[in-house]
């Protein structure tokens, strides 16, 4: 349902532009995608799947426990020995540009199937996720062959197994930064995926089977933070890749460390967005509403710590304000919806939480005037003003659609509130002159700077964390590293 | 009348001053005749915390440095070290080395700090990037130093090893806390005289000795210390440090080779410690006008 809006006793309502889900192909159950073919769990055991918009029953997902990750190695190793090390990069690459282009082709059911099971909306998933994946596997197809030219003077050899644990805030576009470089540079897969975002994995799997990936290149096993944790300590994955929370993370480099695996680490954020006294205001305000509410807030490059020159700050925040009271919280099928659902119930309860917790540090909160749905899990977007630096909002990953604002005089102290932080994943500035923008963005302590942007991807562009963020990069010619001895 | 010899005093070397262990405490290694050579501080865990104040103090200035201008201090690190080519070749034979091996591994030394010398200002064209997004974005990525890195340098040598690991790692503008050599100290004091006359600001590299245990213990678990090289083959060690770089995701390498040999160099030593920094900036984009107009 659209909001209704008053204004002087008329309202304007939007007409709801609900995307259908007739197209879309889903079973009532899944199991596991184990050396190409789906097999039920060992355990027996089952979980749901829920639609967070509407709390509705979507499948039935197989939970994977260590027998069942044993398993999927066995099929990741076993294709790697016998097929895919020895393949010549050219024919790999063919395989890469061929799912690119088989999810393009069913770009519409993706973004329709996301969108149901992760709760972000549609204009999103169709604009963003999908396009990215199809374009993150179209960019690493055609490095396959050409690896001898990412790292002079470098020897290219793929590591074996890959075991590769992926988020739910974006489904399809992890495994796609996960499984796209791993096999362009010739190793073979195990992904989990989240237990509230599994769908799109598992309809990746039937892509991969239909564009006739060798069996066992990539598995696909479902399942809850044990069945991740047997993927990071089975003695015959040499990499792990991991996004997501960085306390999970420091607990993943620790088996790592232990183990000599190799690691990659993509976690938390609280990225500073900064916005100096001669930005376009106007552009900053779109900024900075894409910054902390693109995908509510699940994102963790999410630009959570606003920080205005003082000389501007009023300004921008009247206009902050006013921007989003026209924002649109509701069904994320409905196209004109700009905040969908939040992803979980769990999830949702951690940022109440956290809301609860600014008005208690005395942080002074905003929210627009309007309705969210009385069912599902939903958020309205959340400002907190007269935030301290230390206050906990302000320094801990809320993961949701919730900003909190400081104000600075000097350039310098812009600087030192963005890095005072024990993250380091990205930052914005705003600002008119060129000059000013490379002076924030050489001397701000993160691995993804936007200027007068925010929230943007691409496949060559690396993306990844200093500090407690994480290591290693995906995206590029860099984010070979990461699948490379 | 035959001259009474002025004996050195071999001290630790923090923020650019030699100061003695805050612990006051020394030990007297000997080398394989069994003959002591000296008394050195035996370090602790403040005289780490120190240094990695000194350390973190000194990133900033090294850091922004011009590369070319690091690149020329390295350099002068080298002809420093040229000229006091006698004293390290003797030092290293009182440790136990033959006088052809001493002399070998200083002019290595020597030829490997003006191979890292040469990499300064050469590190972003070689392994930076642009990248051709398909928004109207100049987007290019660039390595930049990691900050405070922590090395256990080489045990088995007193000089080469400490060069190789801690010359790379400040090429690119980090600042390193070092625990030398325990058994053959000797050289990483006398280097940390050399640094000292090399324009090298102070704090960029400190350099204590005694039992690395104490010290190391402080580095990893140390919030403000970004990185730790393990070039040491202590594996109770190592394992220690690797399990406490959780605390604040350290990135952990291990270093070892063969440093005596030739290639024991290369620029993936200096990426190792850099971290890869990503920007997008803004490129307008008006009207219809294109560059083959």
């Amino acid at each position: 349902m659209a909001k209704n809006k008053k204004t002087e006793g008329i309202e304007w309502n939007y007409s709801p532009s609900l995307e259908g889900t007739s197209h879309i192909q889903l079973n009532k159950k899944y199991e596991l995608f184990i050396g190409g073919k789906f097999v039920k769990p060992h355990s027996g055991k089952y979980f749901d799947t829920i639609n967070p918009a509407t709390g509705e029953v979507l499948a039935s997902i197989a939970h994977a426990d260590e027998s069942d990750v044993d398993k999927a190695v066995k099929a990741a190793r076993k294709a790697y020995n016998e097929v895919w090390k020895n393949m010549p990069g050219k024919e790999r690459g063919k395989y890469l540009f061929r799912i690119a282009r088989l999810i393009q082709d069913r770009a519409r059911e993706f973004s329709v199937i996301e969108t149901l099971d992760a709760g972000k909306t549609i204009r999103e998933s169709r604009d963003v996720d999908v396009p990215l994946a199809a374009n993150h596997f179209f960019y690493y197809a055609g490095w396959a062959d050409k690896l001898e030219y990412a790292f002079p003077n470098r020897k290219m050899e793929s590591l074996g197994v890959a075991g590769q644990v992926i988020p739910w805030n974006f489904p399809l576009l992890m495994a796609a930064w996960k499984i796209a470089p791993a096999l362009a540079c010739g190793n073979t897969v195990v992904l989990k995926p989240a237990e509230t975002t599994p769908l799109t994995a598992l309809k990746l799997a039937e892509l991969f089977r239909d564009a006739g990936l060798p069996d066992g290149v990539v598995n696909i096993v479902t399942g809850y933070g044990d069945t991740g944790e047997a993927i990071v300590r089975h003695n015959d994955v040499d990499k792990i890749a991991f996004t997501g929370s960085t306390p999970v993370g420091k607990k993943i480099h620790e088996i790592a460390m232990e183990t000599g695996k190799k690691c990659t680490l993509e976690l938390g954020g609280k990225s500073a967005n900064i916005i100096l006294d001669d930005a376009p205001v106007d552009q900053a305000v779109e900024g900075i509403v894409n910054g902390i509410f693109f995908n509510q807030g699940h994102v963790c490059c999410a630009g959570s710590r606003l920080l205005v020159q003082e000389s501007v700050a009023d300004l921008v925040i009247k206009k902050l304000k006013d921007r989003i009271q026209s924002l649109i919280v509701g069904n994320p099928l409905d196209k004109n919806t700009d905040i969908g659902a939040i992803n979980s119930e769990k999830q949702l309860n951690t940022i109440n939480n956290y809301i609860k917790l600014g008005i208690a540090e005395g942080a002074e909160m905003y929210q627009p005037d309007c309705t969210i749905p009385a069912n599902g899990f939903y958020c309205k977007p959340t400002l907190f003003t007269n935030v301290a630096q230390s206050s906990r909002i302000a320094q801990e990953e809320i993961f949701g659609p919730v900003l909190t604002i400081q104000t600075f005089r000097t350039v310098d102290e812009a600087i030192q509130k963005a890095n005072n932080t024990p993250y380091g994943l990205a930052a914005g500035v705003w600002s008119d002159k060129g000059s000013r923008l490379f002076n924030l963005t050489s001397r701000l302590n993160a691995g993804v700077i936007w200027g007068n942007t925010y929230n943007r991807f691409d496949p060559s562009s690396p993306f990844g964390g200093f500090k407690e963020s994480g290591y290693g990069r995906e995206g590029g010619v860099h984010g070979l590293g990461a699948y490379l001895k | 009348m035959s001259r009474l010899e002025i004996i050195k005093t071999y001290k630790i070397y923090i923020g650019g001053a030699f100061p003695r262990t805050e612990s006051g405490r020394y030990y007297t290694p000997v080398n394989p005749k069994g003959e002591k050579l000296g008394n050195i501080c035996l370090c602790s865990k403040k005289d780490a915390k120190n240094a990695v104040v000194a350390a973190r103090k000194a990133v900033g200035g090294w850091s922004e440095r011009a590369a070319f201008n690091r690149s020329q201090i390295l350099y002068r690190i080298a002809e420093m070290l040229e000229g006091r080519k006698a004293q390290f070749t003797e030092e290293l034979v009182l440790q136990g080395a033959t006088p052809k091996e001493a002399e070998k591994e200083v002019l290595l030394s020597i030829d490997r700090i003006v191979y890292y010398a040469g990499w300064c200002d050469k590190i972003s064209q070689v392994t930076g990037s642009v990248n051709p997004v398909s928004s109207s974005h100049f987007n290019f990525s660039v390595y930049q130093p990691v900050g405070v890195v922590g090395i256990v340098a080489d045990q088995s040598t007193s000089l080469i090893g400490l060069v190789s690991q801690v010359i790379p790692v400040i090429a690119s503008g980090n600042t390193v806390v070092v625990l030398a050599s325990e058994k053959q100290p000797l050289c990483a004091v006398t280097f940390a005289e050399v640094i000292n006359s090399s324009d090298v600001p102070g704090g960029v590299v400190n350099i204590l000795t005694g039992n690395p245990d104490e010290p190391a213990s402080v580095l990893g678990a140390h919030m403000d210390v970004n990185a730790i090289l393990l070039g040491a083959d202590l594996a109770d060690l190592n394992a220690s440090l690797r399990k406490s770089s959780a605390l604040n995701l350290k990135r952990v390498f291990e270093l070892k080779a063969d440093w005596n040999q030739e290639d024991a160099q290369g620029l993936y030593h200096i990426t190792d410690f850099m971290e890869l920094k990503t920007t997008w900036h803004p490129v307008e984009n008006i009207g219809g006008s294109t560059s083959s107009y």
